[in-house]
């Protein structure tokens, strides 16, 4: 088990500088000159020299990438054009409402896509399922965003019930943390549903059932826990998810988070923290490959001797 | 009445209604979508793009100071609603099929491959495949916005290079099971090179699945597609793309509900066709694939 974490920490390692590779040329090449983007149009070419060097674009691109490597190394991405802090900082101090917003959601969601799952497979047809079929379509055919908006209409603008943007009290988190979460309740209900259907079609169920297991038993002891390492792997999906849901669900209800962040960034050509955002989260995805992967060796130790 | 009795149970077997399983909603959703698609020239009651000054954030046809040449209303720049969303379906389908023709053919090109080679090419594409899976598409679109500019063809080229791991995976698990398969050993045989095999004997049995997976997808695409040119990454104005029609109307929420209310319905009704009949073509013409 520990030359399999150590080989998939290696991996891990080399696909963060492979990202931070493509980033940077990415960011470099195409186009996107900090220098132009910070110096007002009057600039005299004096000052674009002076800016020029100050960001080390004079010399040549192989120094400048191993420049930006080595501070990247460092955790060092650079100054936000339009704070003057370092992009790392800005993103951090941005995180923590992100992380609340995506945890609420990310709980809710499995709490409800696992006992819609659970339920409808264990009794399939009845009115239970037929909700949850239902609502995965619904989370699969409506986008997140339109029901942001239709929300606020109703709950907001008509009803006046709830507030509509920011964060503050309880009631601020109903409606985004409630949009963030269809998507992923969506995702889990199909897939714990047909994972639980294809578990309790199985021979170690029947065998279960004829030792006269109860019921209840069958289901979370000997189903479930097969059942579960699909589900494991739809939580990938579920951050990606959260992550693509976190951008709108913010911008919808200007909640400060990252998402929003990143937005507002990318229209005033902040680069540096756009840049820190794409880092930020594919470090994450990578080290919840990594995290699941062992996970997976745990549950099923077939894994490991591949 | 036709019924049957079962010969164990004793009970009365009904016989399945005529039509049972067809998605009617799907399929009206989807004819609703394509009737706007190809004739939006002729339905469209306006230009998609002139706007009339005099008549601006106008209620739809039924409300009390509604006008009833626009059945819909009309946006802040006075522009029909209704033919807005008529002319937005063309889009719609443009970018999501370019999106799926686009990653499509890498997919299956990758999955041809993978299945086909096996060892460790096969191991290395199919890792790069999990990994890709995992990142989330927004991400790339930033970097690809940030260095081409937003635009609709951004997005193709941001689903276009993401979306590939889906079709390089079934693709790769019909080609593993082809791969044993008589005709392909007897073409082997008769000395047909890799290449000849794969593209004359193994692709024309998988494009069936091929077609579905591409049915399947594009309401998902559309979602998406629709979602990044809500957040301003993708088309620009004035274009009538249902997405940005709903971010500029966002902005006039509390008082002209009907910008934010029939965008986001058109979308829906698009999808929605496509969800439904692709699940039902699916178990249709492929009852033992089970795509995730």
């Amino acid at each position: 088990m520990p030359g399999y974490i150590l080989k998939r920490l290696v991996i891990a390692a080399f696909t963060m500088v492979a990202v931070l590779t493509v980033v940077f040329f990415a960011f470099r090449l195409g186009g996107a000159d900090p220098v132009a983007i910070m110096l007002p149009p009057e600039a005299t070419p004096k000052d674009v020299r002076i800016l020029t060097e100050k960001f080390g674009l004079d010399k040549p691109l192989v120094a400048q990438y191993a420049n930006f490597m080595k501070n990247a190394a460092t955790g060092d991405f650079g100054k936000s054009f339009r704070y003057n802090e370092p992009a790392f900082r800005v993103l951090f101090q941005r995180f923590p409402a992100t992380l609340q917003l995506g945890l609420a959601a990310f709980f809710f969601a499995l709490l409800v896509g696992l006992s819609v799952g659970i339920t409808s497979a264990v009794s399939p047809g009845s009115l239970i399922d037929r909700f949850g079929r239902l609502f995965a379509l619904g989370g699969m055919s409506i986008p997140t965003f339109w029901v942001g908006i239709m929300l606020i209409l109703l709950f907001g603008v008509t009803l006046r019930w709830l507030p509509v943007a920011g964060r503050g009290t309880a009631l601020h988190y109903l409606m985004p943390a409630f949009c963030l979460s269809l998507y992923p309740i969506a995702l889990i209900t199909r897939l714990s549903r047909s994972a639980m259907l294809d578990a309790l079609k199985s021979e170690y169920v029947l065998m279960a059932r004829i030792k006269g297991v109860p019921e209840f038993m069958v289901v979370m002891l000997h189903a479930f826990k097969n059942a579960s390492i699909p589900v494991v792997t739809v939580i990938f999906s579920v951050f990606g998810a959260l992550i693509v849901g976190s951008v709108v669900v913010e911008t919808i209800f200007s909640w400060p988070g990252i998402g929003r962040l990143v937005i507002e960034s990318f229209f005033t050509r902040d680069y540096p923290v756009v840049q820190v955002f794409v880092l930020f989260v594919t470090f994450l995805v990578v080290m919840l490959n990594l995290a699941v992967d062992i996970v997976y060796a745990y549950i099923d130790p077939r894994i490991r001797y591949q | 009445m036709t019924t049957a009795t079962d010969a164990i149970t004793g009970k009365k077997i009904k016989a399945p209604r005529v039509g049972a399983g067809i998605p009617w909603l799907g399929l009206a959703c989807l004819a609703l979508f394509f009737f706007t698609v190809l004739f939006a020239d002729v339905i469209a009651p306006h230009d998609p793009f002139e706007g009339d000054l005099l008549n601006i954030t106008l209620p739809p046809a039924w409300e009390e100071d509604g006008n009833r040449s626009y059945l819909l209303g009309t946006d802040m720049l006075g522009r029909d609603v209704l033919s807005r969303l008529i002319h937005g379906s063309r889009i719609s389908l443009l970018i999501s099929v370019g999106c799926i023709i686009f990653y499509g053919s890498i997919g299956v090109v990758l999955g041809l491959i993978s299945g086909f080679t096996g060892g460790r090419t096969d191991m290395l594409i199919m890792r790069l495949a999990d990994f890709w899976m995992s990142l989330p598409a927004i991400i790339v679109l930033f970097i690809l916005a940030a260095v081409n500019g937003p635009s609709a063809k951004t997005i193709v080229l941001t689903i276009g290079i993401m979306g590939w791991p889906n079709y390089a995976r079934i693709v790769r698990g019909e080609c593993l099971s082809l791969k044993q398969r008589d005709f392909v050993r007897l073409a082997r045989v008769a000395g047909c090179s890799n290449m000849r095999i794969m593209v004359s004997h193994i692709l024309p049995n998988i494009i069936n699945s091929i077609i579905i997976l591409a049915t399947i997808e594009i309401g998902g695409i559309i979602v998406l597609t629709a979602t990044m040119s809500f957040l301003g990454l993708g088309a620009q104005p004035p274009s009538c793309d249902w997405g940005l029609m709903l971010a500029e109307g966002r902005q006039y929420i509390t008082y002209a509900w009907w910008l934010v209310t029939f965008p986001g319905l058109a979308i829906v009704v698009a999808v929605l066709g496509f969800n439904l009949t692709g699940d039902w073509l699916r178990e249709l013409l492929d009852p033992k694939q089970k795509l995730r």
